[in-house]
């Protein structure tokens, strides 16, 4: 799951989470950015690193949440694969793990990336621990060197465990196993970002799922009130004496506030339209959560998996 | 996997994104947003002992159309600007109208230089930086054996993280074009810096730190040792090492790794002082810091998480740039008023709309103004600017100047 920053990335990857949990199923929902969003929008206390359950959907289900911290990874990577448990310590001491994690530019996503394919292949009494893996990816300006960066490293590795490692990684962004599903808002900038990184997913061989649009607004108005919303000519007179009628007597400047918000919210409309449209040209399937003006909470985002569910942008 | 490491923790402190580090007070502080001061930002761009404006924030607050309307600004003011944008994604490109931006600054056409100003705008080009690096400060046989490296191309071109060294590195060249400094150009007197979109705003600001807690460590020494031949003495923590590193990465990639250091490590040392040259510019009056965030709780939260960073390191704050907040103007309707009002119209459905379009709006502002009143509590001193929510997006140098007015309004 990727966007723009401010699109509501996380709220919708919770709500996805738990849109594929429902009906008895085990998720796992990811954060890789350090900034708690998942226990921030699911009302828990900051999460470790260890898989907690969050949330439990309708019918059964169950959402499980990670927030995964690379230098926590990289020490259970040498530990899992290579049973280095002192020698991690060695590491630290010598700065390796600090290398890894915050200065060496790239080490931190192969850790990132390596721990969800961790998950995603675990298995359990023969079968899969997690039914599905929601990752709250990085931002769109951002997503597509984090989910390459295996490429990447299996260009420089040409033999050796990291390159397996790396290939295999990358084998399973590319298969038919993995979706990236983009975020939007209908404002210019979120919209062109997600166009881009539609193209940038394509190239680099990720195939994507489908767009949400957040924060989707309808408008009561008519598309003739809102034409004559944006021309400056709504009838005033007939609104003027509706105010009254309503007991609100606000005079002019009550008149010319509605005029002027009513033009606002017409030119926003047209906005949104003309951004819906450059969307709903890449061929994509779409689906709009609507804007929820008291903010979102736990009801909201049971509501959100309610339309997310079954729905063809999100298969 | 708890680490009890306490000197790791405060060396990676500057790693914590807001969430972590907790640092944002929510209980009993409460500020009135009447007490706020206003943030003059003409007062900061006419300001000419300032050549380095800052901009920082998290990602979709409008940073860099801010940096952008600031920059406009500035120059029409009469500064000799150049706006310095880290994003891929060329939003500001967009914003100033220009098809591309390149690694070289390029005059922004339109805007007013009658007062003696002027307006170029960059965008960070991670490889081409540094490769120019390699070509300024490696010997022709060096550069050509590092652009070779495959781990080179890698780290230059694809790799999170090589920006912020990048940003870094090239805020030190604008610099040498800042006029008031002896051995100066003078082609600007004013950067205005748009920080990279990373995850934490402030990495941009650890990337010296970073680069010498690697160059004063260990781990150097064991990517070094080959090129500095067996003749050293290895002690046996450090064989252990390299068998562990070469068991992960790999022989060849490791050698690939070391061969990089080492041609690189001559190189290293300059980039290194330059980059902790305009770290200690950045902590001097002549640098001013914007923190920009949308009325929203996580964006303030993250601007919460920059003010007390900025506090911490003595970096000049100027203030907060509070972007798309909306007209709480109520014209005389309540949102109480408005929605009773709207229940009450049955016949006249577009005027019922209109109420609860008012009510919706109100509704949002008072939420606002609730958010900024827990930060202006938790900050008191921090000078702010408002830009009300626009109607219209923002993509030409006519709706920047537009921002600017706002700013000042």
């Amino acid at each position: 799951m990727t966007g723009k920053g401010g699109t509501g990335k996380t709220t919708v990857a919770a709500a996805l989470a738990l849109a594929l949990a429902a009906g008895g199923k085990r998720v796992l929902l990811c954060e890789v950015e350090g900034r708690q969003g998942i226990a921030s929008v699911f009302d828990v206390a900051p999460l470790p690193y260890d898989e907690r359950r969050v949330a439990v959907a309708p019918d059964g289900g169950q959402v499980w949440a990670l927030a995964i911290d690379a230098e926590a990874a990289f020490l259970e990577y040498l530990q899992i694969f290579y049973h280095l448990g002192r020698a991690g310590k060695l590491l630290d001491k010598f700065g390796v793990v600090d290398f890894a994690t915050t200065i060496a530019p790239g080490a931190r996503d192969v850790l990132l990336t390596g721990k969800v394919y961790e998950a995603a292949r675990r298995r359990k009494h023969e079968r899969p621990v997690y039914d599905a893996i929601v990752l709250d990816a990085p931002p769109t300006g951002r997503v597509g060197r984090f989910l390459n960066v295996n490429s990447d490293v299996a260009g420089i590795a040409k033999v050796g465990p990291i390159r397996n490692q790396a290939t295999s990684i990358m084998d399973f962004l590319r298969s038919p196993q993995t979706r990236v599903q983009l975020v939007s808002s209908l404002e210019e900038m979120p919209v062109q970002e997600v166009l881009d990184s539609y193209d940038e997913m394509h190239d680099i061989g990720l195939a994507v799922g489908g767009i949400v649009v957040n924060f989707a607004r309808e408008s009561e108005l008519t598309k003739t009130e809102l034409a004559n919303a944006r021309n400056g000519r709504l009838d005033l007179q007939r609104i003027g004496s509706a105010l009254k009628e309503a007991g609100i007597n606000g005079g002019d400047s009550a008149l010319a506030a509605l005029e002027d918000e009513a033009r606002q919210h017409a030119e926003r409309v047209a906005i949104e339209a003309k951004q819906r449209r450059r969307l709903q040209d890449t061929g994509c399937p779409i689906v709009e959560l609507p804007e929820v003006s008291e903010g979102v909470d736990l009801g909201t985002l049971y509501d959100f998996a309610d339309r997310l569910r079954d729905c063809e942008a999100i298969s | 996997m708890a680490r009890g490491d306490e000197q790791g923790r405060r060396r990676r402190s500057g790693d914590q994104a807001p969430g972590r580090g907790v640092r944002f007070r929510i209980g009993p502080f409460t500020g009135r947003l009447s007490d706020v001061t206003p943030l003059d930002i003409d007062a900061l761009l006419d300001d000419h002992s300032v050549h380095i404006v800052v901009c920082c924030g998290s990602g979709g607050v409008g940073k860099t159309t801010t940096s952008a309307a600031l920059g406009v600004r500035a120059a029409e003011r009469g500064r000799r600007v150049v706006v310095l944008t880290i994003d891929p994604a060329r939003r500001l490109a967009q914003s100033l109208g220009l098809e591309q931006l390149d690694n070289t600054p390029r005059p922004v056409r339109g805007v007013d230089t009658s007062t003696g100003g002027g307006l170029d705008a960059m965008m960070l080009d991670m490889k081409r930086t540094f490769d120019e690096v390699v070509e300024a400060h490696a010997s022709p046989d060096k550069a050509e054996q590092i652009f070779a490296n495959p781990f080179y191309q890698a780290l230059s071109s694809s790799f999170a993280g090589t920006q912020e060294y990048m940003a870094m590195e090239k805020l030190s060249q604008l610099r040498t074009h800042l006029s008031g400094e002896p051995g100066r150009d003078g082609r600007w007197d004013l950067i205005v810096v748009d920080t990279p979109p990373s995850r934490s705003a402030l990495d941009f600001l650890d990337a010296p730190e970073r680069l010498s807690s690697f160059l004063d460590g260990r781990l150097i020494r064991i990517l070094l040792a080959p090129a500095r031949g067996p003749a050293r003495v290895f002690t046996a923590g450090i064989s252990v090492v390299t068998g562990v590193l070469s068991k992960i990465l790999g022989g060849q990639m490791l050698r690939d790794v070391q061969t990089f250091v080492s041609a690189f490590d001559a190189l290293f040392g300059g980039f290194r002082a330059r980059a902790e040259q305009t770290y200690q510019v950045l902590k001097a009056p002549q640098t001013a810091f914007v923190v920009v965030a949308s009325p929203d709780i996580d964006a303030l939260r993250e601007a919460a998480f920059f003010v007390e960073r900025l506090e911490a390191e003595g970096m000049p704050l100027a203030g907060l740039v509070l972007n798309r907040v909306t007209d709480g103007a109520t014209g005389g309707i309540s949102a109480q008023a408005a929605l009773a009002g709207a229940e009450r119209l049955d016949d006249e459905r577009l005027t019922a709309a209109l109420l609860r379009l008012h009510a919706r709006r109100l509704e949002r502002a008072a939420r606002e103004r609730a958010v900024r009143r827990r930060f202006a509590g938790a900050h008191p001193g921090v000078r702010t600017a408002t830009i009300p929510a626009l109607p219209t997006d923002v993509h030409d140098l006519e709706a920047l100047r537009e921002i600017g007015d706002l700013l000042i309004a």
